[in-house]
């Protein structure tokens, strides 16, 4: 493929993967910000999303519906579900051991394990697909110039599907969404209250412990809803958990801690060049040199590209 | 009884008590404590970093790997004796662990996770890139004659499990001694209270990085004597699934103690062991007693000892 | 979990104990089993080293599904030597690491006569020094070229599935001669894919051919798109193969990116192994080639044997579970256990095998094995042991899909399969 083209559908996978990511990350970065603790479940809130919209879509489709009504249904309650998950989880096990960083680590550890071998015993190992709502492919053109004018042609596999666009935009609707409620409303003033001064937070009456837990199933539930809005594209697995927690929890730290937009721009840095790379190098190189590039940002601006604050 | 002959006795003992179970245990739980020993040591090496310079690493399967490879790769390609061979990986480990904490240690906290991570990530996929040489993911068998050492054929239970034994006495006993030396109070110190430390005076730079070098290379000899007496090397000792498990055994056992990493790794073996022998859902079974671990054994086995007890425990 | 077969009917190990009063638990396995054994009507114990988790799950399940049928039907026909054939399962989580502690597990706690079933190449190679250490037979339903490379050692066997080497190579002539010369393969960048590379290039390059492109795909990628480009214009024939839980993704994102103008596909069916063909966004692959190890959908010129086969390992004609026909089987692998246990089962009557002193002489049993008919015991075809390489040789199956289903095209001949040995293993002491 010429250069041109490929480029641009480079870029294009790479909004696609942005999108999804983003809305990972920043479900990852509101626990993170909000509680200062590291969820390793995070990635299996995502894999839960999956699972349970595949079941979800296969129970209306065996009903006889339609699979754009079964898509719907499980773009609402996956999220729910899983987001009660996740608030049971951290009323009963996380709220226990007071949020001690490290022992949260060890305790979502545990969860991890919990939610995959329960996936792996009821849904199986099996990657299983569910139906796009709408799913056409898009011939995409080029210009070239020929005969000393430009002329307009459509290259070789250069294209994308309008389920791929559906996603992109999707996501940010939801993001502004997220946006809205934090900057906005009263249980966003909330949150920023409780992520700014715990204590003072609880000196003025905020039930931090309702907080706490409506945020981790808050953060789960947008994982489960990216999960959802993938699946279509990429299959339902018990082990699909694992490059999601990685990547968003990479662009939660370059994005600099708790901030948002940070979140979003860095998840856009990490999806566009995870494409953009693949261009010109051979992927699995390709592959190294990202991953070496985050690292390398992070120990030149360790409090990440958009963060003001020293990490911890 | 004082404290630091109470800790002597206990230390000892437990190597006394390693050698003697050589002859007495079945064969199968003979081979699984040999195994548990080099992978305790591995987890020493992590507890340096993690336990006592509060520094929490995500990426120390870079280390055990590297270790591992240059071991393999020296007795593969440039027909190394096993004792060179064992040196070269922990050579490698040394310069990859002076290199990534040269970078790594200008982050701290999460950030420091996430450094240590994408390195052991980008080495994992380098060494996948170099299939040609590292057979990638399916890696190498070290066969039975390159792996004698000095006459003494390491495939060999009995001197498997002495290799084994010598090893961990060798990290327990380096662990020891470095947590009563004065260097080993500056990293206590620098866990505690960095800006305190610094105002003290010391090199807080100069004394990470040597506590990353320390952590780096007993991971790194802990992986080559891995490979060298399991006659296996292969990528996937170098994903993130084992990096996690030198956390998870070290926070199990007890994060700053001396003993917590022995203790961890045996607790997590047993644990996995004993329950897929009983149940599929072997993963389940673990997943619950971590959480459970986490809710009523707060600083890890041999750290609630510690609290409740013998509060000499080093 | 631990599992045995006798006379069909399926007992967990922890029930047999509590029968006997033992129920306290796995602490006191080894004793028991130590001192079990003792008695010559004791069953015979295949250790069944089982990916239940981790990335070979989908097919651990079909490997376990497979063997205890053939462990069943060695049992209702009087076991082996007359003893019953006991399955002893336990996970290895498709890890060489555990694979090695499972295959330790197998010798020295089960005490089991012989080690089987590991398909995973990278677990193979972590388990099999453990087996040579522990003199303890290895049967291996990998696939891998490891056996055949002289990799291993003695103890370790692959007498019932034949290897990616011979597989690839037997491709070559059928590609260049049906589809075209000028290929692109598409692989997964580790050990696997290289195999792919490196014989398919050499196979394509001996028929006048020629590779235009490799493109290695990394581990764990997730979306493939955007690797696509890099397929040379004039490609005529895209060869791929991938592994692993994204493949469904990989083929579906294939057909997007070429729409309707595709070159011709040659695909190893492990890029869709346990997935639906029927899947929605698969439409674009009629017309397109596979090979097949064993043939997932029921051919017109079926054979009694691969009707009976079928039947007992619960397939139904479409390659899916009897009880859910979304579960699709992992066909054209999984054979290789019910093949392996069949060869298990002549070689130590071959060899009046005993007990566990009897290993070396099992091994010479097998190795003195050649030439097995096409039977109940070989449902997927005939099949040429080399005794020298412990590797296998097979006929290959390259089915078209047509309308939805896969149809059987070329069948290649055992010699097309055919290379010069690496390894003499008999050479080696035990």
């Amino acid at each position: 493929m010429e250069f041109g083209p490929y480029l641009m559908l480079a870029s294009l996978e790479g909004a696609v993967t942005t999108a999804v990511l983003s809305l990972t990350a920043v479900g990852l970065s509101l626990v993170f910000g909000v509680m200062r603790v590291v969820n390793v479940a995070h990635g299996e809130f995502f894999m839960l999303g999956a699972v349970l919209a595949w079941w979800i879509a296969s129970a209306i489709g065996g009903m006889g519906g339609n699979p754009a009504l079964g898509f719907v249904i499980a773009l609402v309650l996956a999220p729910l579900v899983v987001g009660s998950i996740a608030a049971v989880a951290d009323l009963t096990i996380l709220s226990r051991i007071d949020y001690d960083p490290e022992r949260t680590i060890v305790a979502t550890i545990g969860l991890l394990y919990i939610m995959q071998q329960v996936t792996l015993m009821t849904y199986g190992p099996d990657a299983r697909p569910v139906e796009a709502p709408f799913n056409a492919r898009i011939a995409l053109p080029w210009v070239e110039f020929a005969d000393g004018r430009p002329q307009i042609y459509w290259p070789w596999g250069f294209g994308t599907t309008t389920y791929k666009l559906g996603v992109i935009v999707a996501a940010a609707i939801v993001l502004l969404g997220v946006w809205f409620v934090m900057a906005r409303t009263r249980i966003g003033l909330i949150m920023r209250a409780t992520q700014l001064d715990r204590d003072m937070a609880l000196a003025f009456g905020i039930p931090v412990g309702r907080v706490y837990a409506f945020v981790f199933g808050l953060g789960a539930g947008l994982a489960a809803l990216a999960a959802v809005l993938v699946v279509p594209i990429q299959q339902a697995h018990y082990l699909m958990g694992g490059d999601p927690l990685l990547l968003s929890f990479i662009v939660v730290i370059i994005g600099g801690l708790g901030s948002l937009p940070g979140t979003v721009l860095a998840a856009l840095l990490i999806g566009m060049s995870d494409g953009i790379i693949s261009v010109f190098f051979s992927p699995t190189l390709a592959k190294i040199i990202a991953t070496l590039l985050v690292a390398l940002v992070l120990v030149f601006r360790p409090q990440g590209l958009f963060g003001t604050r020293a990490t911890r | 009884m004082t404290a630091v002959r109470k800790s002597l006795l206990l230390h000892g003992g437990l190597l006394i008590v390693l050698f003697g179970l050589q002859f007495v245990l079945p064969a199968y739980h003979h081979g699984n404590l040999a195994r548990i020993m080099v992978l305790a040591s591995y987890a020493i090496g992590y507890n340096v970093l993690f336990g006592y310079t509060g520094l929490l690493s995500l990426g120390h399967a870079m280390f055990f790997a590297a270790g591992m490879y240059g071991m393999g790769l020296g007795i593969r390609f440039l027909e190394m004796s096993p004792a060179l061979a064992l040196l070269a990986g922990l050579a490698a480990g040394l310069i990859l662990a002076l290199v990534v904490g040269y970078l790594a240690l200008r982050t701290v906290g999460v950030a420091f996770m996430i450094v240590t991570l994408m390195f052991a990530q980008a080495l994992f996929l380098t060494i996948l890139y170099f299939g040609k040489w590292t057979r990638g993911d399916e890696g190498f068998v070290i066969q039975q004659p390159e792996r004698v050492l000095w006459g003494i054929d390491l495939s060999d239970p009995v001197n498997r499990y002495f290799a084994a034994l010598l090893l961990f006495a060798v990290c327990l006993l380096v662990s020891l001694w470095l947590i009563q030396r004065p260097v080993g109070r500056v990293l206590i110190a620098i866990r505690e209270n960095q800006e305190r430390a610094r105002m003290l005076g010391y090199d807080i730079f100069a004394h990470k990085l040597a506590a990353v070098m320390i952590s780096g290379g007993i991971s790194a000899l802990a992986g080559a004597v891995y490979g060298l007496l399991f006659g296996y090397v292969g990528a996937t000792f170098a994903s993130v699934q084992y990096s996690i498990f030198p956390l998870l055994w070290v926070l199990l056992g007890g994060a700053g103690t001396v003993l917590g990493p022995f203790v961890g790794t045996l607790f997590m073996f047993y644990l996995i062991d004993l329950s897929s022998a009983l149940t599929t859902a072997h993963m389940l079974i673990a997943g619950v007693v971590l959480v459970a671990v986490t809710l009523f054994a707060q600083q890890g086995i041999v750290g609630e000892l510690r609290r409740r007890f013998w509060r000499w425990l080093p | 979990m631990t599992k045995s077969v006798k006379s069909g009917a399926v007992t967990t190990r922890r029930g047999a104990l509590k029968t006997l009063g033992i129920g306290a638990g796995a602490a006191t396995l080894p004793l028991w089993a130590r001192y079990a054994d003792a008695q010559s009507s004791a069953p015979i114990k295949i250790g069944f080293q089982v990916h239940r988790t981790g990335i070979g799950a989908a097919y651990g399940r079909w490997y376990d599904r497979t063997t205890t049928a053939a462990a069943k039907m060695i049992n209702d026909n009087g076991g082996i030597n007359g003893r019953m054939v006991e399955i002893i399962a336990e996970d290895d989580g498709t890890d060489p690491k555990r694979g090695a502690e499972v295959v330790e597990k197998f010798a020295t706690q089960y005490n089991c006569d012989v080690g089987f079933g590991t398909l995973f190449s990278h677990v193979v190679f972590g388990s099999a020094p453990r087996a040579g250490e522990l003199k303890l037979p290895y049967f291996v339903v990998s696939e891998g070229h490891h056996v055949a490379s002289g990799a291993l050692n003695r103890y370790t066997l692959q007498p019932g599935i034949t290897d990616v080497k011979s597989q690839v190579q037997a491709m070559a002539p059928f590609v260049a001669s049906n589809l075209g010369k000028k290929v692109t393969m598409i692989f997964p960048d580790f050990a696997f894919g290289h195999d792919h590379r490196d014989f398919f290039t050499a196979a394509i390059e001996a028929q006048g051919g020629q590779v235009l492109e490799h493109i290695a795909i990394p581990p764990t990628e997730t979306s493939f798109t955007r690797y696509f480009p890099k397929i040379p214009r004039d490609t005529e024939v895209i060869y791929h193969v991938m592994v692993g839980p994204a493949v469904l993704t990989f083929v579906k994102e294939l057909g997007e990116f070429f729409g309707p103008s595709r070159p011709e596909l040659f695909g190893f069916i492990d890029s869709l192994e346990a997935v639906d063909i029927g899947s929605a966004g698969l439409e674009f692959l009629d017309g397109t080639y596979f090979w097949e190890g064993n043939p997932r959908y029921a051919q017109e010129n079926q054979s009694e044997f691969d009707k009976a086969y079928r039947a007992a390992v619960g397939v139904d004609d479409n390659g899916a579970s009897l009880s859910d026909s979304k579960d699709i089987a992992t066909y054209s692998h999984m054979f290789g256990c019910w093949e392996t246990l069949n060869i298990i089962k002549r070689g130590m009557e071959a060899s009046g095998y005993a007990g566990p002193d009897d290993r070396a002489s099992l091994i010479e049993a097998v190795e003195a094995m050649s030439d097995m008919p096409h039977s109940l015991e070989h449902p997927q075809g005939a099949k040429r042991f080399n005794g020298k390489t412990h590797q296998t040789f097979g006929h290959q199956y390259i089915t078209r899909v047509t309308d939805g289903k896969l149809i059987l095209a070329h069948t290649t001949s055992i010699e097309d399969t055919l290379y010069p040995d690496e390894v003499d293993y008999t050479t080696q002491s035990f």
